[in-house]
């Protein structure tokens, strides 16, 4: 077991170096941007990789509300915290690759502002977690695990009738209508990667979920048989 | 259940008046504020109205969310409402309806200030105004009153609230504030906006009254 997650990780370094090597020299210079075009190349497989955490995330949360699974609650715990981690580099990236290319830092469009949104509801979502007393966090994290994910496309909905209705400042960003086939070998790499990346922090947070809640587990076990002696 | 639950509520809030009371002096705190800050005049205030209003009233609003379950923490009533047969729903009901209740006295009573201090005049029709409000303050209340039952558990309730409700109800105020500004403009149609808040308040209560049940008995 020690030995397969060691050769993991290996692997993962491997694949990122490769990936970034692919990203960085392999991928063709885009014609009108120029290479910062290349942060495209973490921008995209880390947005995808926090759409996928949080998926798992509304999965585990699911499962656990249905079998009161604590593993489940654990994986849900570690998808979220990982999942914001990816998508805080979304939302850094994204400004550093729009100031050059559009002009600006930021523009309230349909995904940024939809992606903002997100953030801001699975941040709330660890706070509540933090701050909850006790086994009832799981439960209560659940719950607003399954509003946040159902909150999603309606946020997406609104704004997007929001922004069609105001003349937007930005021509179009559409990035995915007219790939390179050059560009995908290395998107797809970096996005392999960024998920092995992300399998291995949401494995070690998951392993920490666990061991916290047998530190407790024993303490309160302690706790216990302290009173009676 | 539901409407001894509820007559109960009522006649403490009517007793007492303290959520009436705390929310209404907040929000005119508000109102007060905003105009120093912006300064508006008639056209501009048109233009922000919607913006003010909801605003204000979202403020408001968690005020008397947070009292909610509060009193019920006293005494053990919720433990005791736990062990009971009754059906969590239909607690949960009660309260949403109740806190639905405040909030729309709370609106009665304070939109002909906001008419008075921005001199509104609505170009739109002002009917549709009554539909944004149903709507809008079902969306608030519904949730509000969800995750007040989450956040009395956490250890800072009162600030907890607004932590969780902000994020998940962002797109219903901007249907309710971009609805609110259509209708005093009368440049837009709000009627896709409307239907957005109906949908919005189909699903969450749906989704509320589907998990209230596992977040009452929480342990």
């Amino acid at each position: 077991m020690k030995l397969v997650s060691k050769l993991f990780i290996a692997l993962t370094v491997a694949v990122l170096i490769f990936a970034a090597y692919q990203g960085l020299f392999v991928a063709p210079t885009e014609r009108t941007m120029g290479n910062v075009q290349r942060i495209f190349y973490y921008h995209v497989p880390s947005a995808w990789t926090a759409f996928l955490l949080f998926f798992a995330n509304f999965a585990a949360s699911i499962v656990y509300l249905l079998k009161r699974n604590p593993a489940a609650d654990a994986v849900a715990a570690a998808t979220a915290e990982v999942g914001v981690v990816f998508c805080t580099v979304v939302l850094v990236t994204g400004p550093i690759w729009a100031r050059p290319v559009w002009g600006i830092w930021w523009t309230w469009d349909a995904r940024l502002t939809t992606t903002l949104v997100l953030w801001l509801i699975y941040v709330s979502y660890l706070v509540l977690r933090r701050y909850s007393i006790g086994t009832q966090t799981s439960v209560l994290a659940a719950a607003l695990a399954i509003f946040g994910f159902v909150d999603v496309p309606i946020v997406y909905m609104t704004i997007r009738w929001f922004r069609t209705q105001h003349p937007s400042p930005v021509i179009g960003g559409g990035e995915g209508s007219g790939l390179d086939p050059s560009m995908w070998p290395p998107l797809l790499w970096n996005w392999l990667a960024f998920s092995m990346l992300a399998i291995i922090l949401g494995a070690a947070r998951y392993r920490l979920q666990r061991m916290e809640e047998d530190v407790e587990e024993q303490h309160a076990q302690a706790a216990l048989q302290g009173s009676g002696r | 259940m539901t409407r001894a639950t509820l007559a109960k509520d009522l006649r403490m809030e009517w007793r007492s008046k303290d959520a009436i009371n705390s929310m209404l002096f907040f929000a005119l705190l508000v109102v007060v504020i905003f105009s120093f800050a912006f300064n508006p005049n008639a056209e501009e205030s048109r233009q922000i109205a919607g913006g003010l209003i909801w605003v204000a009233f979202l403020f408001a609003a968690v005020v008397a969310l947070n009292q909610t379950w509060a009193r019920e923490l006293r005494n053990q009533v919720l433990d005791a409402y736990r062990v009971s047969p009754a059906p969590a729903n239909a607690l949960f009901l009660a309260k949403a309806i109740g806190n639905f209740l405040f909030v729309s006295v709370l609106e009665a009573l304070m939109a002909p200030l906001f008419i008075i201090f921005y001199n509104l005049r609505s170009v739109g029709p002002a009917w549709q105004l009554v539909v944004v409000a149903v709507l809008g303050t079902w969306a608030l209340v519904v949730n509000g009153t969800f995750f007040a039952a989450l956040s009395i558990r956490t250890r800072s309730r009162e600030i907890m609230l607004p932590l969780i409700l902000f994020p998940i109800s962002i797109p219903a105020l901007l249907a309710m504030v971009d609805s609110t500004t259509s209708i005093l403009t009368g440049e837009a149609s709000p009627d896709f906006w409307i239907k957005m808040l109906l949908v919005y308040d189909v699903v969450f209560t749906a989704v509320c009254l589907l998990l209230f049940e596992s977040v009452l008995n929480a342990e």
